[in-house]
């Protein structure tokens, strides 16, 4: 990890900022649910992209906005996204050199993670057993993953986030 | 940390205000992602043709000569009422007081049935207080900000309603289920009187919801004879998933008495 001059925090929270916005954009019928988990594909980009920037604490804290956003229970969200992020830095030095298509993959099975653990969360709270359509966003994630990594990439160069 | 902080919210409630600060931050993002839908809703009053916009006023000015109609005996009868129950010794009928909300945001997970609302604690809007819509009880709300406040609706599955059936007075207790259609009424007796088409309203039993407002019309009456209770299935008289602007009750101290005197 060289010193470098950290610059451009304003580009990594505005990209919080559509993630969150676009996570409570009201969709009706089978768009809600099938709503990829913006915030998570967001914060894996970042913790692939510059691991040494974007970690838990950064993960902790847009997870609170998140649960505050969705009235969830506090922590939910943020528990999910600090393992999501956890798990993407085990792996950001192979998933810069997988594919795109394998790394879809792995953000298929990173977005399940996330909406297993708000799940459990959620049954602990008592909001019931319901079907295995929690898992479409991971699905959906994983499909929109190109899409988010060209757009952020290219922020990225363009605003030199470093 | 986090595990200490869930404990925390889910147990004793103690984030509260923290929440209700974080809340208040979060209204722009709410906001934009309110835009498209602000702007289907110019459109639909700057982009309609002179002709509908007569049809509607036409049909609204009969609508409400028909309720202006119905009013006048409601005057009365609301007297004719108090004036009964004072000779049975039971306390006067409260008159509530409502608040214009509208909605600025659903929750993003299509199993929670939660709203957002456009006023909060500048508008002494409570936690418990009971929401309507022109057609019926909605929910309640459990989270009051500064300017917005999120409420729960009566089909969410975590939320019990008591009611009776407005025919007879039974009491029970309509449960929702996480379908936006759909209540379930729960351990009433094989025998109790309830059919098909019975009116369910708030029995203001639990001090929550005051007493009257319909909530659900029984759609499905099913006795199993080895079962000790009916299966019940409601559907909810409220506008759900479609109203735009609803009515918070103000239920508690602030009430009048109609037809003081009487």
């Amino acid at each position: 990890m060289v010193e470098q001059q950290a610059r451009g925090y304003w580009v990594i929270l505005s990209s919080f900022l559509i993630a969150y916005v676009l996570a409570v954009v009201p969709l009706t019928g089978l768009a809600a649910w099938l709503r990829p988990e913006w915030l998570a594909v967001v914060l894996i980009y970042w913790a692939i992209a510059l691991p040494h920037r974007v970690g838990l604490a950064t993960a902790m804290l847009a997870g609170l906005g998140m649960d505050v956003l969705e009235g969830a229970v506090i922590g939910q969200n943020m528990l999910a996204l600090a393992l999501v992020v956890l798990l993407s830095r085990l792996l950001y030095q192979r998933l810069r050199v997988f594919s795109i298509g394998q790394q879809a993959l792995t953000v298929f099975f990173l977005a399940g993670v996330h909406q297993l653990v708000c799940q459990w969360i959620q049954a602990v709270e008592g909001a019931g057993a319901r079907s295995l359509w929690f898992m479409l966003p991971a699905l959906t994630s994983a499909v929109f993953w190109p899409l988010v990594l060209m757009t952020l990439r290219r922020a990225r160069r363009h605003f030199e986030v470093n | 940390m986090v595990v200490g902080l869930l404990v925390a919210d889910l147990r004793y409630s103690r984030l509260e205000t923290a929440r209700a600060f974080l809340d208040t931050l979060l209204i722009p993002v709410h906001t934009v992602a309110d835009i498209p839908a602000a702007i289907g809703r110019w459109q639909e009053r700057h982009l309609q043709s002179r002709s509908s916009l007569m049809e509607d006023n036409d049909h609204l000015s009969l609508e409400n000569l028909v309720l202006k109609g119905r009013l006048q005996q409601m005057a009365s009868l609301q007297a004719n009422n108090a004036r009964l129950r004072a000779l049975l010794n039971s306390s006067a009928l409260l008159r509530d007081d409502v608040l214009v909300a509208e909605v600025i945001g659903v929750a993003p997970d299509p199993v929670r049935h939660q709203l957002l609302l456009d006023k909060g604690g500048s508008d002494e809007v409570y936690t418990g207080q009971p929401m309507i819509d022109a057609d019926g009880l909605m929910g309640q709300v459990i989270e009051v900000s500064a300017f917005t406040s999120r409420v729960l609706l009566i089909t969410d599955a975590t939320h019990s309603v008591p009611v009776q059936v407005n025919r007879n007075g039974v009491r029970a207790v309509a449960e929702g289920t996480g379908s936006l259609d759909l209540l379930e009424v729960h351990h009433v007796a094989a025998t109790t009187d309830i059919v098909e088409g019975d009116l369910l309203v708030t029995s203001g039993l639990g001090q929550r919801f005051p007493i009257g407002y319909p909530v659900a019309t029984v759609t499905r009456v099913e006795r199993d004879p080895g079962q000790a209770f009916a299966r019940i299935e409601a559907r909810p008289a409220a506008a759900l998933d479609r109203a735009r602007h609803v009515l918070m009750v103000f239920a508690r101290g602030d009430a009048v008495e109609a037809g003081a005197g009487g």
